[in-house]
């Protein structure tokens, strides 16, 4: 058992999957000898040297060009697009190739590549470099979608990404990078698609992701004192969705919250609550909540960028409202 | 600066610092078995490409598609300097870079018609042909992503040390998208087994390619940037392509690293089948006609001492096959509708929700 930060279970997860798999090869800016912008790759390069480990230039779409043309041979890649929002620069690589290529050959190719790449809020990084753009991956078919809300998590969930046979996009969050968990001994190889229920309740479901899951906790807890009795669910996952597990907590709880970071329109939470409302409506005892970062681009300043962010205090109030 | 108006202004000879070229006559250094397989090849190319067009004529083929009529020397040429375990990308306009790689012409013909024989069975149509068995890793309809693509699978090969070269063929247009530069830095400084092939055929669509471009030679120009060598050949003279693929290829292949062929070439018909191409000078579309690559490569192999009657027969010999190929290519069924669904994933299946 060791303790480990989100932050360093990167390059944990990494490293077990390099160990394992000599074929596997990680590429991206300043990953190599820099250890990554967020130090999330640190060691990498010493470890399995330049071949397996390379920089590259600021150059999105061949990063992910490269990464994908190995990956059609078989060769398994993890490419880092250091920013998410970053994503935009290659989206063509990410919406039009990656997603694309196993279907447009009708199965002549597998695409086992993930791509990693720092999401989210909380640094005051301004509009362009804390954006929660998860919901513009999940929109696609063809690409898998996981974002951890814990270092456990990050080990875990990784190892099961690099061994998916299909394109898989990584969302590291920024503000979860210092957070610490113990991390059992051995292998760590989670799976993609299950759901976790973080918190068991009877009243109402909060539906979270990554930053999002420690704030619904801890407003569930300030819930409970209130009367309130959430259920949290850390999605972990948005494709592959478990809605056996979102439908099963609204069957009991009777209410739906979902917390999301990405902008409102189209967010991951509308699909959800579509599902819900139209597999679970006889489950409902009332109206279906999004609480969702508002529909704007997001400001610098601590206290604009704060204020933008569904916050612990938000949930709460939000939830409260709607049972008053 | 029209640089269009006539083919034969391209005094590529007279000009070896702009490749590398082997000095001599063109395919002097060519058994007479290669030469009659390149002549086979571009009959194949171009018949296929003409029954592809009587058959959108006939309306049998839907949707759109982009022609190699008059650029076959391209693909012929390349596909003949290739290996079996090499890889190909080409663009929407890929009919003739996928058969070259060995692809079936049913196989083509029969994604075009939509069929259930067709290469994906229906799910690519004329713009995403692949043959990955072959080596055909792809046709791609957005400019210049396969670039990036191309890299990866050189990649590959540089790490598995498989020896295998990636051939990447692309239009004049595809050089002013940023997806190019990248590809090509990226290339130079890893040392990548990669040809990039650029097909000029002067217009990027509609447009003069001259019209909106920077330089003369919108790849071999800037290949330096890349330090790589400007490499600006004959496109219409099949010898002369073979010539500088084996070159750049084999150079490739011994760890020479990248090489940006720029091939001067024209298409007989317009961009794409909804595009007559009347943007276009007559006299300037008569004088490629007249630099067509299989009168070029006709007279050649005369000069050079081939019968009349060995080109007739391998030209009906072709002919028969491409119409033995339509025929089992229209016999496909329609795939079944199951396949809708199927090969999203690798597990063949297209589930998003457990």
């Amino acid at each position: 058992m060791a303790q480990l930060s989100y932050r360093d279970a990167v390059a944990y997860g990494i490293a077990q999957e390099m160990r394992r798999d000599p074929n596997l090869v990680f590429l991206g800016e300043d990953v190599a000898a820099a250890g990554g912008v967020f130090k999330t790759t640190v060691g990498l390069l010493d470890e399995f040297g330049p071949d397996r480990v390379r920089d590259t230039p600021i150059s999105e779409q061949a990063i992910l060009g490269a990464a994908a043309g190995a990956a059609m041979t078989g060769i398994p890649v993890i490419a880092e697009i250091m920013f998410s929002d970053f994503l935009a620069v290659c989206f063509d690589l990410v919406a039009n190739e990656i997603a694309k290529l196993r279907y447009m050959t009708d199965g002549q190719v597998s695409v086992p590549m993930v791509i990693r790449t720092a999401n989210g809020a909380g640094s005051r990084f301004g509009a362009q470099h804390s954006q929660s753009v998860e919901n513009w991956c999940m929109m696609i078919p063809g690409l898998k979608v996981v974002a951890p809300s814990n270092p456990a998590d990050v080990v875990g969930l990784l190892a099961a990404s690099i061994r998916d046979p299909d394109p898989v996009v990584f969302f590291e969050h920024k503000s979860l990078m210092a957070t610490k968990a113990d991390i059992p001994d051995g292998e760590l190889v989670d799976r993609l698609g299950e759901a976790r229920v973080v918190r068991a309740g009877t009243d109402v479901t909060i539906a979270a992701l990554a930053l999002m899951v420690p704030r619904a906790l801890d407003a569930a807890e300030q819930l409970a004192e209130q009367g309130i009795s959430a259920e949290v669910i850390d999605l972990r996952t948005l494709v592959p969705l478990d809605t056996r597990t979102i439908l099963g907590s609204v069957e009991k709880t009777g209410r739906l919250v979902t917390v999301e970071e990405n902008p409102r329109l189209c967010g991951w939470g509308a699909e959800i609550a579509s599902l819900v409302a139209q597999e679970a409506f006889w489950s409902l005892d009332g109206p279906i909540v999004r609480i969702t970062t508002p529909h704007i681009p997001l400001p610098a300043a601590g206290v604009l960028e704060d204020g933008t962010l569904p916050s612990v205090a938000r949930i709460v109030d939000t939830i409260r409202t709607e049972w008053a | 600066m029209s640089i269009s108006a006539d083919p034969t202004r391209y005094d590529y000879a007279s000009r070896p610092v702009r490749g590398p070229r082997p000095q001599g006559d063109p395919g002097l250094d060519c058994t007479d078995e290669t030469r009659l397989s390149l002549y086979t090849r571009l009959q194949e190319l171009r018949q296929v490409e003409k029954r592809a067009y009587d058959l959108f004529l006939q309306n049998l083929v839907k949707g759109t598609s982009h022609l190699s009529l008059g650029m076959e020397a391209v693909s012929a040429g390349f596909g003949e300097a290739m290996r079996h375990d090499d890889y190909v990308f080409a663009t929407y306009r890929g009919h003739a870079h996928t058969l070259s790689k060995g692809a079936s012409m049913e196989g083509v013909l029969a994604e075009l018609l939509g069929r259930e024989n067709g290469l994906m069975g229906g799910k690519g149509g004329s713009m995403h042909l692949s043959d990955v068995d072959r080596g055909m890793m792809g046709s791609y309809a957005i400019i210049g992503s396969h670039l990036t693509l191309a890299n990866g699978t050189a990649w590959s090969s540089q790490l598995r040390g498989s020896g295998q070269v990636t051939v990447c063929f692309f239009g004049d247009g595809t050089t002013n998208i940023g997806a190019f530069h990248e590809a090509l830095n990226l290339a130079a400084i890893w040392d990548l087994p990669v040809v990039f092939v650029c097909e000029n055929n002067l217009y990027m669509e509609y447009t003069p390619i001259d019209y909106i471009t920077a330089v003369d030679h919108p790849a071999a120009d800037r290949a330096s940037a890349y330090g790589l060598e400007p490499i600006l050949i004959d496109g219409n003279d099949v010898d002369v392509v073979y010539d500088t693929a084996r070159y750049v290829i084999e150079r490739a292949r011994s760890g020479g690293g990248p090489a940006l062929v720029e091939a001067m070439t024209y298409r007989s018909g317009g961009h794409s089948r909804a595009d007559p191409g009347k943007y276009r000078p007559a006299d300037e579309v008569q004088a490629w006609a007249d630099y067509d690559p299989i009168i070029v490569y006709h007279q050649r192999l005369l000069e050079r001492g081939f019968g009349e009657d060995t080109l007739t027969q391998i030209t009906n010999s072709v002919a028969d096959r491409v119409d033995q190929a339509t025929e089992a290519a229209k016999a496909g069924s329609d795939p079944s509708l199951d396949v809708i669904f199927t090969e999203l994933w690798a597990d063949g299946g297209s589930e998003w929700r457990n």
